[in-house]
């Protein structure tokens, strides 16, 4: 049965990420980007890693696509000049995926795993524990330190984004909250008596 | 006799546990949908109620019927296709919506043990798929390629996106006080001496108020469908939809609601557990319990819909991102220390 899950999903994972590089439409790829990441959630599901998984939806999919299909959407891009310069950076194109590939399979044939990993994998630390509370429990006192380390790059990271978009333009006219709630009936209203037939 | 026959069907259903949760599903699907038939039938007699109209009172007695009339209605009508639509993604986008949005329900304890699926992260997998439903939205809106679904489609995703922050703070606080991830135990949790007073909606109240205001928002729900503001969008996202594929996108936004309604219970207001836990009141089985909260949720809703009238769009905005996110941002850490230091009081449990 789980086989046969992992089977499903991996061959429609390598299928999906296939289309997204070959699909012409890029909305098309990075909506086949974002079934090839619920793949992955249920590949992480089936291992058994469901905290894993579900954030794997929550951030990837939830946030980072969406932001990505927004991009994709709102860019006016033009195909048949996209295509191109196709035969000109072919051969960069070819060499850099060379590379890569050599450096996949370096790290393919040089695997190796701790010698204590399947002793650790069949028996966890904490047996009990559901896998939220153990990444928890470790994330937060083993590895607290990079923990936090990361969460600071995070953070700088987003402050970089925000700090490089942010631009006060003088000319735009603001609402200004505080100034619209201190205003009063008293001092924005005016009732004046006109008398009948002569105007104000 | 008769007990021999359940336990024949039990033995059957010990055998074949994947056939059981098939039954499950299936009975829970359909009174899912019953129920959600009445809620849009109640949507529309409580708003026609606030503004002195009687509603729909023709089709079955006092209209009981209605929302199935409108359902045939849909289901046998042409279904228009726009011709410069994208046609996959366009026909692929309100089933999306619609299974996302019944998918939800695998994990909601209707009453104690009463879950399809009692996975122990239930409420990621429910935050989880409530944030793919913004595909749905986006989807429809970019395929049905005309401007105003494509306007709306941003904004309702930009307005999805910012309040899914604030509901998931609201959801770690609650997660801080009960100490799981798994629905049902967040409800055992709330199982104190104290009946009603112990549920967290007191406990943490502002957050109660919180997670309220930002599902109305997550739901795109008055006062913030700006999805949908008729005069300056006509009709939202799905301007371009008729027929059943537009009859799978209001399903969705209904049982979506409904979905919330039952977080609601479930976070806050104790789920299957009887206000007062006294002799007449646990008599009553949990399942009328939690469906009569979900229906008084779902009864703010609507009243809501009537009278608060709509939001503008930088107004939206603010209050997601400069006046709910500090709030949950603040009381997770206030949460947290109260637990940390202070362990047996009001937080714990």
């Amino acid at each position: 049965m789980q086989a046969v899950f992992f089977y499903l999903f991996a061959t429609s994972m390598i299928a999906s990420a296939g289309v997204v590089i070959f699909a012409r439409n890029p909305v098309h790829s990075v909506l086949f980007l974002i079934l090839a990441f619920c793949n992955g959630a249920g590949l992480f599901l089936l291992a058994g890693a469901e905290f894993l998984a579900m954030i794997l939806i929550v951030v990837y999919v939830g946030a980072v696509a969406v932001l990505f299909l927004f991009v994709v959407m709102m860019l006016d891009v033009d195909f048949a000049q996209l295509k191109q310069g196709f035969i000109k950076y072919l051969p960069i194109g070819v060499a850099v995926g060379v590379v890569v590939l050599a450096e996949l399979g370096m790290v393919a044939i040089g695997w190796s795993s701790a010698p204590s990993a399947p002793d650790a994998v069949a028996n966890p630390i904490i047996p009990q524990m559901s896998n939220t509370a153990a990444l928890g429990q470790i994330l937060y006192t083993k590895y607290v330190i990079f923990f936090q380390a990361s969460a600071l790059v995070l953070l700088t990271a987003m402050i970089g984004a925000i700090v490089l978009t942010l631009h006060h333009k003088p000319s735009v006219k603001r609402q200004k909250i505080a100034e619209q709630n201190a205003r009063t009936r008293e001092n924005v209203i005016e009732i004046k008596k006109v008398p009948f037939r002569t105007g104000v | 006799m008769s007990e021999g026959w359940v336990s024949a069907i039990s033995d059957f259903f010990i055998a074949y546990p994947l056939l059981l949760a098939l039954v499950k599903s299936v009975l829970l699907a359909v009174a899912l949908l019953i129920y959600v038939a009445y809620v849009i039938l109640a949507d529309r007699k409580i708003w026609a109620a606030v503004q002195l109209r009687r509603g729909p009172n023709v089709v079955g007695p006092w209209g009981l019927l209605q929302s199935f009339a409108d359902f045939i209605k849909f289901a046998l009508k042409e279904p228009v296709i726009p011709d410069v639509a994208n046609k996959g993604v366009f026909l692929f986008a309100p089933f999306i919506m619609a299974t996302l949005s019944i998918a939800a329900w695998a994990v909601i304890p209707v009453a104690d043990g009463w879950a399809v699926g009692d996975i122990n992260v239930g409420i990621l997998y429910i935050f989880a798929l409530s944030s793919l439903g913004v595909y749905g939205v986006i989807m429809g809106g970019w395929a049905s390629n005309s401007k105003y679904p494509f306007l709306s489609a941003l904004r309702s995703a930009a307005q999805m996106v910012s309040y899914e922050v604030s509901i998931g703070f609201v959801i770690i606080t609650v997660l801080l006080c009960a100490g799981s991830l798994n629905l049902t135990d967040i409800v055992a949790a709330q199982d104190t001496s104290y009946g009603m007073a112990g549920w967290y909606w007191l406990r943490l109240f502002p957050m109660f108020v919180i997670f309220f205001v930002s599902a109305l928002a997550e739901t795109n729900r008055p006062p913030f469908d700006l999805v949908e503001a008729e005069s300056e969008l006509v009709a939202g996202f799905m301007i371009e939809y008729s027929a059943t594929p537009y009859v799978l996108f209001m399903l969705a936004e209904y049982v979506a609601i409904v979905t919330m309604c039952a977080l609601l219970t479930i976070l806050f207001f104790g789920g299957w557990l009887p206000p007062i836990s006294i002799a007449p009141f646990t008599y009553v089985p949990g399942v009328i319990w939690f469906t009569l909260k979900v229906s008084f949720f779902f009864f703010f809703f609507a009243m809501v819909k009537a009278f608060v009238p709509r939001y503008r769009y930088d107004q939206l905005m603010r209050l997601g991102w400069k006046v709910f996110l500090p709030i949950s941002l603040a009381m997770v850490v206030i949460v947290a220390a109260v637990l940390q230091f202070w362990p047996a009081g009001p937080a714990g449990s």
